[in-house]
């Protein structure tokens, strides 16, 4: 362990690099996965149909074990090839199904007494959706963007191995030499990366909930 | 004076099914009149239809048969949005918005309806003083601050707050304690004298339909089983009817 803190002390810069590289391919799949999941959420919530398909190709994704889902995207036009922009569409298919399944339970699970009311009241239901639904069902989507972004900042470290960098780089060079120090340099600062996500994430929730 | 003058509601051999809704009951061949600033109670056991009936009113429920007029006009005719706007909506706790302070609870319709916004506030305190509610005290509050008998007060400011004739009540005061229960009726008795609203009443309490009607309608398995006055209920033979008499009894028929 000395060791890993002395090599991370004389590798400050490039570490501090990686973990900002890391931080940005984390924030750019998970906008891209609250932009796609949560009106996908909204809108699953009347139609039947594509609620199943949805949540069910959503939930596909996140079967295919990440390494190999990488894999899979390297060869297709536009979106594959090596490198950054391969990496972010895999991370954000990954976040897709909490921040979408969140989304549908959030804004489907609410006081069935509230809806009934709003109903009664003259509520068209797109103003349910937006004044009752959705500040209502805001904490539990919140959990799943959460739940996304612990996901995805444990998933990005294998982007390193389509070259799109990160603190992955210095696990993958860590494995390969069978050297503990470069390893750790990768390992901890995500580790903390997630910590300090749920932790601040976590907060919000417990500010939005509506009891 | 035509039926469409002296009824605001009318229900003419209306029936209901389900149609997958397996746990609502079904409706058969009701037909029944609720004369304008009336207060009709429908009484039945659970399942009898009763909460079926009133969602027939306000078009959460559409007849399979026959037609339930509001105004005179068919409800399938209405705009449902529109038909709803101008029926105020009570039910059992309240189903006030959690995220909502109370105000903004009683201001709902009035904003939906974009009434400026100084016409909303003065409503809101209106409301809130017609109810008992000190506006200064509970108008920043949110639901979960309140009493179960404050909640339902909240809820019959918010079903008035637009000023609907009519007021659909489905077990308004089912959910308090006996004390609270018989505060809360006493002064709604008096309040809708004094408003003059149409008001159709859902309960399975006798006593509350005998306090607060001016006609009860007994229901069973979705029928109409007897109807009455309150002063001439008790006297009916229906064996329903006895069997709700019997509910009052306090000896349990042991004398």
């Amino acid at each position: 362990m000395t060791g890993a803190w002395s090599f991370m002390a004389e590798h400050q810069s490039e570490i501090l690099g990686a973990t900002l590289e890391h931080v940005e391919l984390v924030l750019i799949a998970m906008a891209a996965a609250i932009l796609i999941g949560v009106p996908l959420g909204m809108l699953i919530v009347r139609k039947a149909k594509l609620r199943a398909l949805a949540l069910g190709i959503a939930g596909i994704f996140q079967t295919i074990p990440s390494l190999a889902l990488f894999g899979f995207l390297i060869p297709i036009p536009f979106i594959g090839g090596i490198g950054k922009r391969t990496a972010i569409v895999a991370l954000t298919l990954y976040a897709l199904l909490p921040i979408l399944r969140n989304t549908y339970v959030g804004l489907t699970e609410i006081d069935p007494a509230v809806l009934e009311s709003a109903e009664a009241m003259g509520m068209t239901q797109t103003q349910i959706l937006f004044r009752v639904r959705f500040p209502l069902g805001l904490a539990v989507i919140l959990a799943g963007v959460r739940t996304a972004t612990i996901i995805t900042i444990g998933v990005a470290t294998i982007a390193a191995a389509i070259g799109a960098g990160g603190l992955g780089t210095f696990i993958f060079r860590g494995v390969a030499l069978v050297n503990d120090s470069l390893l750790l340099a990768g390992a901890i600062p995500a580790a903390l990366l997630a910590i300090l996500a749920d932790f601040l994430l976590g907060r919000l929730e417990r500010r939005l909930r509506v009891t | 004076m035509t039926t469409a003058e002296k009824n605001l509601i009318e229900f003419r051999g209306v029936s209901w099914n389900a149609n997958g809704a397996a746990e609502a009951a079904i409706i058969n061949d009701v037909s029944l009149e609720v004369p304008r600033g009336s207060t009709v109670v429908l009484l039945g056991r659970s399942g009898s239809g009763k909460t079926t009936l009133l969602k027939l009113i306000n078009g959460m429920h559409w007849p399979s048969k026959g037609d339930v007029l509001v105004d005179g006009r068919a409800t399938r005719e209405w705009d449902a949005i529109r038909l709803r706007r101008g029926i105020g909506y009570v039910i059992q706790e309240a189903g006030l918005f959690p995220h909502f302070t109370v105000a903004e609870n009683v201001a709902l319709v009035p904003v939906l309806e974009n009434w400026p916004r100084e016409k909303i506030a003065a409503r809101v305190k209106e409301m809130l003083q017609l109810v008992g509610l000190e506006p200064g005290e509970f108008a920043g509050r949110r639901p979960r601050e309140l009493s179960g008998g404050q909640r339902q007060r909240v809820g019959v400011a918010r079903a008035l707050a637009a000023d609907p004739p009519i007021l659909l009540m489905d077990e308004p005061f089912g959910a308090l304690d006996p004390v609270t229960r018989a505060e809360l009726q006493r002064e709604f008795k008096a309040l809708a004298r004094r408003l003059g609203k149409t008001i159709v009443l859902v309960t399975h309490d006798l006593r509350e339909a005998l306090l607060l009607a001016s006609h009860i309608i007994l229901l069973e398995k979705g029928r109409v089983a007897a109807s009455a006055g309150p002063e001439d209920f008790l006297r009916l033979q229906h064996p329903e009817v006895l069997a709700f008499a019997a509910s009052l009894d306090v000896t349990g028929g042991a004398a």
